[in-house]
């Protein structure tokens, strides 16, 4: 069922994507992917006028060569335009793009019009370039395509050194004696090219999108370029090839929105899941600190009743706490507590019985970690000269979380041991203060963010 | 070409062609001073699902329902760019050509699992407008011009320009002031207490609105060539907020005019044959203003007035 035409066609348009995603890598880099939009409206006119002139000469309107040329001329005249614009600094380069895209389109538009009176079938097949339609494509066509995406593929890995300085160290790159200019200049031809290669299969409404898509996809998985690079042309193929497909077996969809379609689902994938940028690992993380926060906070506090009941550091494991007894210290309610009673009877670091806790000897050792890093800092901004005790509690709570052991060791002045706290513990040690904190609070607070920490070696570390 | 011909064919399409390109040259000051002019692309193409939903919905090409999904589809793709630009880290342009060109494909989609496209709104429509489509032929002659029953078989695309030009103008002058600030000082307005974030929302669903009301007459490509042209066009041109803004509206509104009757009604009273897309001929005559208007700046550089150079 799949002829070779189908065939040609479909390896046709996944080179397309592929070319579009290298040359859009780049291109979104360097932060020119919007030209990409300008170069495809602007083509419509250079391809209606060269049909127009092809047809009044007598040839085939339907041929692809002089279509093709009259599109890469408007579309560098659109380029060029753009530049033209915005070199008074009056328009900016966004307004540019946008009055060039239009008013080229516009003129486009006008032009079909009048070419659909012509008597001549000029007109046959122009509409495809609008919206892409690959299925109306001829093997001779994706070769064609095929063809120009290759060579700036090529373009692309042999000018690889200078679009790469180009796009990350443009200083750098004048430095070495490499001309940026004629970089961006080549990067502003390779997307005319790709943009006009892409005319046929995706059309010159969406062909941007072909360029942003798989290159923004790649960057939300990766910071390295070559892998962005081919991640971003391989997504790009994928997307053509599915856009191409989709085209055969629905001639009437307009393939542009199918392969857009693919590259937009591609990207919303990314960004919910990329594992470093996406959004549900970014909730997943920052519900994991939330929680491992938290339950630091309920150990140290039962571990802090102990201590406030005589038990001492040594024999903290010994004795059980009533859950309403940590509720109170930590100003949670009741049933808040229980639930974090179970949660850590569940991982093992509390054992609980009839409303009462104890830490289990794993569950020692963790309320020991947390209670050392929660003293250091408290420790060490009255050291530095915090006056507010209550204040560098709370301080300490909020940051404590993120102290490895070894900079907790840093911070006391006696690493081995556990330091007694500097205030009062037990229930409601600051309750009565914490009405009245308010404002002294978010002062200290600011003094020691201002105050910049010393250096440890002052204190002999 | 008769009187009665323009009554019945002319006049509508030329009135819809000045209130479509009117409201956007009045909002598209808006976007030049606020350097946003991608916003005007961005929306006139996110609309389309919005439109394409409305349509299904209710299954008739209504106004309101149509209106309320184009706001609600702006309103989406305005947080997707957002999000996007905070989550992919990319830069504005780009984060919004990747959001606006998945809404319109996901539009030209929509449009053919619904069905849309085969009843009544046109792919043409989407990528043309049908400026020629607008007629009145229940007009028996310039009296039908103060007949109310006449008067209420005016096609309805004309009925929801009028209120959309109506509404934003009013909303326009209504916000002249903070809008003012929003434009070119907007530091300034956050720390007088103006709500930045929601005027900026305001004028986001003001541009959707007349983006989608224009958008039956122009298409939605020529949607940015009004929205942008003519302000881009005066904003060479002078420096004074409010010629600025009024003077986009005014060139827009010309512009649509005399597209129009170069399109098609002039070269006919002419007995010339051939006619043009209407929105295709304004668009390009956008982009003509704007190269006459970088002329006459350079021809103004090029002789400073003596009156500028002492004062």
């Amino acid at each position: 069922m799949l002829g070779y035409n189908t065939l040609v066609v479909l390896a046709g348009c996944a080179l397309l994507g592929l070319a579009c995603g290298t040359v859009g890598a780049f291109a979104l880099l360097r932060g020119r992917a919007l030209m990409a939009d300008a170069v495809g409206h602007a083509a419509l006119p250079g391809v209606v006028l060269a049909a127009i002139l092809v047809a009044s000469l007598g040839g085939n309107p339907r041929a692809l060569p002089p279509l093709l040329a009259g599109a890469v001329i408007a579309g560098v005249l659109g380029v060029l335009s753009v530049q033209a614009l915005t070199r008074g600094g009056r328009i900016r380069e966004d307004a540019a793009i946008a009055i060039v895209l239009s008013s080229f389109y516009a003129l486009g538009v006008a032009l079909l019009s009048h070419v659909q009176t012509m008597p001549q079938a000029a007109q046959a097949g122009l509409g495809k370039f609008i919206l892409g339609q690959a299925a109306a494509m001829r093997a001779e066509d994706a070769l064609w395509a095929g063809g120009i995406a290759a060579f700036s593929v090529l373009l692309c890995l042999i000018l690889f050194q200078r679009l790469r300085a180009a796009c990350f160290d443009p200083d750098y790159a004048r430095v070495m004696g490499l001309s940026v200019a004629r970089t961006d200049l080549a990067l502003l031809g390779l997307i005319v090219i790709v943009a006009v290669a892409g005319l046929q299969a995706v059309g010159l409404v969406l062909v941007v999108a072909l360029l942003i898509l798989p290159a923004a996809t790649a960057r939300l998985l990766t910071h390295r370029l070559p892998v962005l690079l081919l991640v971003s042309a391989s997504l790009g193929a994928l997307a053509g090839a599915l856009g191409a497909a989709a085209s055969a077996f629905e001639p009437e969809w307009p393939t542009g929105a199918a392969v857009v379609l693919a590259g937009a689902i591609f990207f919303t994938l990314a960004l919910l899941l990329a594992p470093e940028r996406g959004l549900l690992p970014e909730a997943l993380r920052r519900t994991h600190r939330r929680i491992a926060a938290t339950e630091s906070h309920f150990l140290r506090a039962a571990w802090e009743a102990q201590e406030a009941a005589g038990a001492g550091p040594g024999t903290a494991g010994d004795r059980w706490t009533p859950i309403a007894a940590l509720a109170a210290a930590r100003g949670w309610s009741e049933a808040y507590a229980s639930r974090l009673a179970l949660w850590l009877s569940l991982r093992g670091l509390v054992a609980r019985a009839e409303g009462e806790i104890h830490l289990t000897p794993r569950g020692a050792a963790a309320a020991r970690r947390a209670v050392r890093a929660h003293r250091a800092v408290e420790l060490h901004l009255l050291g530095l000269g915090a006056t507010d005790i209550a204040g560098a509690d709370r301080l300490a709570d909020l940051v404590e979380h993120g102290l490895p052991a070894e900079m907790a060791t840093r911070l006391l002045a006696e690493p081995s041991a556990l330091p007694q706290s500097p205030h009062a513990l037990g229930p409601g040690a600051f309750s009565s203060q914490a009405d009245t904190l308010g404002d002294s609070e978010n002062a200290t607070r600011q003094n020691f963010i201002v105050r910049p920490l010393r250096g440890r070696e002052a204190d002999g570390h | 070409m008769t009187a009665l011909d323009f009554l019945r064919l002319d006049l509508p399409a030329l009135l819809a062609a000045i209130l479509a390109c009117g409201t956007c040259g009045l909002l598209g000051s808006f976007l030049v001073l606020r350097r946003d002019s991608l916003l005007g692309d961005a929306l006139s193409h996110a609309v389309l699902p919005g439109i394409i939903a409305g349509f299904a919905m209710t299954g008739a090409r209504a106004g309101l329902p149509m209106l309320l999904g184009a706001l609600a589809a702006a309103l989406l793709a305005v947080v997707a760019i957002s999000l996007v630009r905070r989550v992919a880290r990319l830069e504005s342009g780009a984060a919004t050509g990747a959001v606006f060109t998945s809404f319109f494909a996901l539009g030209l989609m929509l449009m053919e699992a619904t069905g849309a496209r085969s009843v009544d709104l046109d792919l043409d429509c989407v990528l043309f407008g049908q400026l020629e489509s607008v007629v009145w032929l229940e007009a028996q002659g310039f009296g039908s011009l103060l007949d109310p029953a006449a008067l209420a078989a005016l096609p309805r695309q004309l009925f929801l320009l009028a209120a959309v030009a109506l509404v934003l103008a009013g909303l326009v002058a209504l916000l002249w002031r903070p809008l003012h600030l929003l434009c070119f000082d907007p530091d300034y307005a956050a720390a007088i207490g103006l709500p930045a974030r929601g005027l900026e929302l305001a004028l986001n669903l003001m541009v959707a609105a007349a983006a989608v009301a224009a958008f039956e007459a122009v298409g939605s490509i020529l949607v940015v060539a009004m929205l942008v042209c003519p302000a881009a066009a005066i904003r060479l041109l002078t420096d004074s907020y409010r010629a600025q803004v009024l003077g986009g509206a005014a060139l827009g509104a010309a512009l649509g005019a005399l597209g129009y009757a170069l399109a098609g009604p002039l070269p006919a009273a002419f007995g010339q044959a051939f006619s043009l897309n209407a929105a295709g001929v304004i668009g390009t005559l956008g982009g003509l203003a704007v190269a006459g208007a970088m002329l006459l700046r350079q021809l103004r550089i090029a002789q400073p007035k003596p009156a500028a150079i002492s004062g």
